[in-house]
């Protein structure tokens, strides 16, 4: 059979065939539509001198996240508009749907968004079908990008975790720049210093004191006053997200790695002898002083226990921690404390972290306003103020990090600034960039769900393993 | 309209529909032919390798096993319970009409709304159930935490969602059936559960075989209520078939596959629909037997 005769186009029926299929429905419009996609960047085509106004009267059509990065980026948007006389139309979707949405929507070979939020993990799936605009050119650009925008500003590993050659295993911080850094999160302990100073408690240094101290907390603060409170609180659901903030974090802080890399060839190390041992002592501290119910919590439980009084500590993302720490936020606004967590044997404060980042539609047909959307959005003056005026924190940009009125605002929130300098040097993906990713992290929490259920943790491994050995193949 | 035209005039709209229906079905059919994801949008023809590779995934077995179980489970909870609730409304009166009202509430709420309702419920520590259960020395079970309390939980929520859809078919079926055979055997003395074995039910079950028809079919493509509760987890004890074509085609984009997976459920619905249907006929010649001619 001639295989040409069944390109992307013809695959535009696909959606039509999904109806039958309600499940896939949601692919419905079909995966193709790379007509625009020519040899060179788009962004050749801009020349002359830098002029925000060069798109004037354009309307940009941006996907976004419910999360306060975006109520602080929707409540600066007039700045934008204003400077640049391009007009930004955006819908917003809870996060449980969110990527589904741009997946579907990005996969369609459509271009009804110009730009969108996106996590780093998904350049690895968008970056090689191709939906992704390659930044880099935009950047290079003179007449396309400001000098104002000061590439060296960003801390280089953020810019660097966006940045892929597409080859799976193949480090980051190599190839095109699929995305930019706008917010990101960096994986650490908080604590509810009340609980910690009744019961004598200081942080952890170590995992071994980490495990002990959740076990503390669970069995005596309930005695001491703090009614129905627990450990720990880490996220347990069947998702990819389970595996990425501090699960990732103490184990690479333990010099274990998700795969091996030789050459092309992705070997799944998730069950070698000391991965097998973490991972029994990861889901024997859930048990020991985790969270009722801990298969079913997502980021929102965490965060909202820590802030509840139900959980005394939350190994999570910084910023989970900051949205009940602030002032009126939560009851245990004012007495949230942050701790870079413990290291590991070696000392190792190795962090995984999320990013938000903002990307551009390969086939947006508004290509240089987009760009300057993405410009502006990701620069230091929306940043700055963002920071400022907004919950807009773990600035991606070293000048606001170090500006004297983030300080200031930051400084009420004991050890924030401390544990953000500590571990911001050492934060990076630690995941193995790969266009499975999300099979492989999906299977991996269902592997921890089992073995917190009682299954053995090296039978489980090893199955995982071997199922995701022939998928990344 | 000439005379003779007119019926192939007529046949239009039904014709339209049914190339509607089976025009996008047999694309996907095809589709499941190549080896299409986002990692290969120019994708190559593998004739039958999707499915060989579904069958011989111990992960479709599992999917399989847990989307059986749930069918079976659920619909046969719900025709338990939505007979007994039919038959305690039956008898009229003011009560039984309020009843009536507040039974259908649930068929009023999606069902994904429901699941996160009961998810609440649930919730060990602040969920309501443990709260009442706590008197009885109940009050720390880990509701969703555990393969067979998921499973069980997920029904128990169909099952609210879904009885009431049984009930009231069955509440339909008794109030259409002839009263001259109940009278006589009142007039024998026969007891209620002579009554109900040897006329109600006869009588009874071609309108439950049809509730039952509908919830099992339904119940084998069950999405909203496990994602809701449970995600699939914990483990993959509640990855049903639906779930697994989920996060074949959008999650993991692997799109031929995903559609391999939906092909695989339509044939087990398609065959389970057909043996119920047949079984149908069956219950209604019967059914006709016992009704007064």
């Amino acid at each position: 059979m001639d295989t040409h005769a069944h390109d992307r186009r013809r695959f535009l029926a696909l959606g039509a065939a999904l109806a039958a299929a309600p499940v896939l429905s949601a692919c419905g419009a079909g995966f193709g539509g790379d007509d625009d996609k020519g040899d060179g960047s788009a962004a050749d085509d801009v020349t002359g001198s830098f002029d925000w106004k060069r798109e004037q009267g354009t309307t940009v059509k941006a996907l976004l996240n419910k999360h306060p990065y975006t109520d602080a980026l929707i409540a600066d948007l007039k700045a934008f508009t204003e400077r640049t006389g391009i007009k930004v139309e955006y819908d917003v979707f809870p996060e449980d749907n969110y990527f589904d949405k741009l997946t579907v929507d990005l996969s369609s070979g459509r271009a009804s968004y110009d730009v969108f939020m996106l996590g780093a993990y998904m350049v690895w799936q968008y970056g090689p079908p191709g939906w992704l605009e390659d930044l880099g050119p935009w950047m290079r650009n003179s007449a396309a990008t400001g000098a104002e925008w000061d590439q060296a500003d960003f801390f280089p590993n953020l810019l660097q975790a966006d940045q892929w050659s597409l080859k799976a295993g193949a480090p980051l911080g190599q190839g095109g720049q699929y995305a930019l850094p706008w917010g990101w999160e960096t994986n650490v302990v908080a604590y509810n210093t009340e609980v910690f100073r009744k019961l004598g408690l200081r942080p952890a240094e170590t995992f071994d004191e980490l495990r002990e101290i959740a076990g503390v907390i669970k069995d005596k603060a309930p005695g001491a006053g703090f009614d129905g409170m627990y450990g720990i609180a880490v996220r347990g659901s069947r998702s990819w997200a389970t595996i990425h903030p501090g699960f990732m974090t103490m184990y690479a802080r333990n010099g274990l790695h998700d795969f091996t890399v030789s050459g092309e060839k992705l070997t799944p190390a998730m069950n070698t002898p000391e991965a097998v041992a973490f991972t029994e002592d990861w889901a024997g501290m859930v048990k020991q002083g985790g969270p009722p119910s801990w298969t079913s919590y997502t980021w929102y439980q965490c965060s909202s226990d820590l802030g509840a009084k139900k959980a005394g500590m939350l190994f999570d993302a910084d910023t989970a921690a900051y949205f009940q720490a602030v002032k009126g936020a939560s009851p245990a606004s004012g007495k949230i404390a942050f701790h870079p967590g413990p290291k590991g044997p070696d000392g190792s404060l190795a962090t995984n972290m999320w990013i938000w980042s903002l990307g551009m539609n390969a086939r947006s047909k508004k290509k240089s306003a987009s760009w300057l959307f993405l410009q502006w959005a990701t620069g230091k003056d929306h940043l700055r103020r963002s920071a400022i005026t907004h919950s807009h924190i773990d600035p991606v940009r070293k000048s606001v990090a170090d500006d004297a009125a983030y300080k200031d605002k930051m400084k009420s929130l004991p050890g924030f600034i401390e544990t953000f300098e500590t571990v911001v040097d050492q934060t990076k993906i630690q995941f193995t960039p790969q266009a499975q990713f999300f099979d492989a992290t999906t299977s991996w929490a269902a592997a921890l769900q089992e073995i917190y259920g009682g299954k053995n943790a090296e039978s489980v491994l090893n199955g995982l393993a071997g199922d995701l050995a022939d998928k990344v193949d | 309209m000439r005379l003779a035209l007119r019926p192939y005039v007529l046949i239009v709209p039904a014709l339209l529909l049914t190339c509607g229906i089976l025009y996008p079905f047999g694309l996907g059919l095809y589709y499941t032919l190549f080896d299409f994801s986002a990692s290969k949008p120019q994708p190559d023809m593998v004739r039958f390798e999707n499915y060989q590779t579904v069958f011989t995934q111990d992960a479709f077995w599992n999917s399989a096993w847990v989307t059986v179980l749930y069918a079976v489970g659920a619909a046969a909870a719900e025709t338990f319970l939505g007979v007994a609730v039919a038959l305690l409304l039956h008898r009229s009166s003011i009560v039984g009409r309020v009843l009536e009202k507040i039974l259908i509430l649930p068929l009023m709420i999606a069902p994904v709304i429901a699941a996160i309702i009961w998810k609440l419920m649930l919730q060990p520590s602040v969920g309501v159930i443990n709260y009442l259960l706590k008197p009885v020395g109940l009050g720390d079970v880990q509701w969703t935490d555990t393969p067979t309390g998921a499973l069980l939980s997920s029904i128990a929520v169909d099952v609210w969602v879904y009885t009431p859809f049984v009930a009231i078919l069955a509440l339909a079926g008794l109030r259409s059936l002839p009263t001259s055979p109940f009278e006589a055997a009142a007039v024998d003395g026969a007891s209620w559960w002579y009554t109900f074995r040897r006329l109600t039910l006869p009588m009874l079950w071609p309108y439950v075989l049809v509730a039952v028809i509908f919830r099992f079919m339904d119940s084998l493509k069950v999405f909203d209520i496990i994602y809701a509760l449970t995600e699939g987890g914990p483990g993959d004890s509640t990855v049903v078939l639906q779930i697994r074509a989920y996060l074949e085609a959008i999650r993991f984009q692997r799109y031929s596959f995903g559609i391999s997976y939906t092909i695989v459920l339509w044939a087990v619905v398609y065959l389970a629909a057909m043996v119920l249907v047949r079984h149908l006929g069956k219950i209604q010649r019967k059914a006709a037997e016992v009704a007064p001619k």
